[in-house]
């Protein structure tokens, strides 16, 4: 009896309702479960936590970015204005500062946007064409009604018959096996 | 457990108090929904209404084609813009449209900020309109610099001719504004529809409306951890884009308050833009919403609640805009220069002074209706006031550009303005790309945000579970909240 097949990404359990996903995300995570993952058609509050997933790399992206937009939009116009053609337009100063603020408030929103958009894409491997899970029965309801977890045969704990028995026990309405 | 807390639904004010806002209509759970906005893109009949509208803009872009094909072709001179009045249409135009942007912007992201679930039925679609509208300014300040075919020399590259563009000027400052904004503005709406895309792609039977989806929904499953990231990010983006959408108007009006006429140089004219800016949005959002909503039958997600806030946020924005009309006099006269006293003076007495009085009844008096809520749960009477607001709003920028600069200092100077035929043409033609626009995107995306509508329905039914126990104490505070909730579950 073989505990694991070679091309068998996990196992999934689907539920009817985001209150029940939550609780047996936490179950899992309870009973020893590290790599897993949940999918639902909309965000549920409190499930990232439930698998003890917390990912700041966003905001960090988004706020180096938005530094290099500023960074790089005022020092575009000091070239600019300063040093490459200083122009005396009307007596004012080459270095008109107060005048630059606003192109370069717009360089660091523009770009902290693409760290924001490019970045959310990036950390999350998209586009991805192909996952396991997608393999799952009914998983096209994970973007409709239904929620789905999902614990990878790739987990320290993962047990065919034990980590199946575990997800029976906790009601969903199907439990299934996913090929890689 | 204390965690147990972070299961349940925000919170709100609402919540608290003891009284749900009912933001959905009617019996509906996630697969009524999902199946009512996406059957909008994925049927096989569509209403007659689309295709008479479609129509509509499409003739209407064929006229936009041409009369900037014979812009290009003769030259800028086929507009009414000579001496005194270097700038007409062109800016009035530009200025319009970007305007009536703002509210998709305010909807999706300032609303979003603030904790408005009512816009979640609302924010695609109005983001939608941001970006068409946005694409229409464009045309203009591209197409009236004369050579459009060079108007890559507005951005700052390193040309073989060694110069640069003047940053010290608005007019660049324009450049980079509303480019950002378009690019962020398409960045959030296509963010937004990246889950709804794979919702799309998982209820279609049609091979090639699976690939396409497929493509366009880059793969998304749903993963909880996809989900933390992308909330993160656009929650980000939504506090980007609100600086963002005050700066670029705020630009847009500077291109005017930097200069030195009487009528122009005021420092009110930030603010007083931002406002019209949003009152002008509001109004072409319940222009369009009013009937789309009733054409596919979206009544019970875009509520008379939600027509009723956004006339609301249209009277107050309107208000803003009234004082400022009421302050530039006031300054014209404290002031005590001649010149700014006698633009005030042409304003109202002057050639173009109907348009002006026309004006303060457009965009002052005839929206003050909206005080009333039997007007405001009028739909003919919303219906009409946003159309009143439009116009009112394309006036204002007549009256800030043409009649102050057609009498500015000198009188030697004076001239008229006349608008041509092709003013009007390329005017026309805008409607006829936003509505074309507009309709492809009706036909073809979601308009209607479906997992965010799926999230309010959640919340709303997490209301009712309140309710159950102590939910209608006044002090209602969270812990008390948790504690049912923790029950419940």
């Amino acid at each position: 009896m073989r505990k694991k097949t070679a091309s068998l990404y996990g196992l999934v359990a689907e539920f009817k309702d985001p209150d029940d996903i939550l609780r047996a995300a936490k179950r899992a995570h309870e009973a020893g479960y590290r790599r897993m993952d949940a999918y639902t058609p909309f965000p549920v509050h409190g499930l990232d936590e439930a698998i003890a997933f917390e990912d700041n790399r966003v905001p960090w992206t988004i706020f180096l970015c938005g530094l290099l937009g500023a960074a790089g939009g005022y020092l575009l116009q000091y070239y600019v204005s300063v040093l490459d053609f200083p122009i005396n337009s009307g007596g004012r100063p080459y270095h008109s500062w107060p005048a630059f603020i606003p192109v370069t408030f717009e360089c660091t929103i523009l770009l902290a946007s693409f760290g924001a958009f490019f970045g959310m894409l990036a950390y999350n491997g998209l586009p991805k064409p192909y996952h396991p899970v997608f393999n799952a029965p009914r998983f096209e309801l994970a973007s409709q009604d239904r929620f789905f977890l999902c614990i990878e045969a790739a987990d320290p704990k993962f047990d065919r018959e034990e980590t199946e028995r575990f997800l029976e026990s906790l009601n969903p309405q199907l439990v299934s096996a996913v090929e890689e | 457990m204390q965690t147990e807390h972070s299961t349940q639904p925000l919170v709100t004010a609402a919540h608290r108090n003891g009284w749900r806002e009912q933001f959905i209509e009617g019996d509906h759970t996630d697969e009524t929904i999902g199946n009512k906005i996406s059957n909008v893109v994925l049927a096989q009949k569509h209403p007659m209404a689309w295709f008479i509208a479609f129509g509509i803009g499409f003739l209407l872009l064929n006229i936009l084609m041409v009369a900037l094909g014979w812009l290009v072709i003769r030259g800028t001179g086929i507009w009414g813009i000579n001496v005194p009045v270097g700038w007409g249409f062109a800016i009035i135009n530009f200025v319009w449209w970007i305007g009536i942007g703002h509210a998709g912007t305010l909807i999706s992201a300032i609303l979003l900020l603030l904790r408005q679930r009512w816009r979640n039925s609302i924010n695609r679609f109005a983001e939608a309109m941001t970006l068409f509208a946005v694409m229409c300014a464009g045309i203009f300040p591209l197409f009236h610099t004369g050579r459009p075919w060079v108007a890559y020399w507005l951005f700052p590259y390193p040309s073989v001719m060694g110069v640069w563009p003047q940053f010290r000027s608005p007019l660049v400052w324009d450049v980079f504004a509303v480019s950002t904004y378009i690019t962020v503005s398409a960045l959030f709406w296509f963010m937004g529809l990246i889950p709804d895309f794979a919702t799309l792609r998982d209820r279609t039977r049609n091979r090639a409306a699976q690939v396409i989806f497929g493509i366009l929904g880059m793969g998304w499953n749903g993963s909880a951890k996809h989900w933390q990231r992308y909330e993160t990010a656009y929650l980000v983006l939504a506090g980007l884009s609100t600086p963002l959408v005050l700066s670029v108007h705020s630009i847009v009006s500077l291109d005017f308050a930097v200069s030195q006429i009487p009528g122009w140089h005021a420092t009110i004219f930030p603010p007083y833009f931002v406002a019209g800016a949003v009152y002008a949005g509001f109004a072409m959002v319940l222009t369009l919403a009013i009937p789309v909503r009733a054409w596919y039958g979206m009544k019970d997600f875009i509520t008379m609640r939600h027509i009723d806030w956004c006339a609301k946020i249209m009277l107050a924005t309107g208000l803003v805009v009234f004082y400022a009309y009421i302050f530039e006099v006031f300054y014209a006269w404290y002031s005590g220069d001649k010149y700014e006293w006698f633009m005030i003076h042409n304003r109202m007495t002057g050639p173009y002074a109907v348009y002006y009085w026309m004006l303060i009844a457009c965009n002052g008096v005839i929206p003050q209706i909206l005080w009333w809520n039997k007007a405001r749960h009028n739909l003919v009477v919303v219906f009409l006031i946003s159309l009143v607001v439009s116009l009112g709003m394309w006036l204002e920028r007549f009256v800030i550009i043409p009649v102050s600069l057609h009498r500015d200092f000198l009188p030697s100077s004076w001239g008229m303005y006349y608008p041509t035929f092709w003013d009007w043409m390329t005017y026309l033609g805008t409607f006829g790309l936003f509505t074309f626009m507009m309709f492809l995107f009706i036909r073809f995306v979601p308009m209607i945000n479906i997992f965010e509508m799926k999230v309010l329905l959640r919340e709303q039914e997490g209301g009712d579970h309140h309710d159950q126990g102590d939910g209608h104490r006044a002090d209602g505070h969270a812990p008390v909240s948790a504690e049912v909730a923790g029950e419940h579950v």
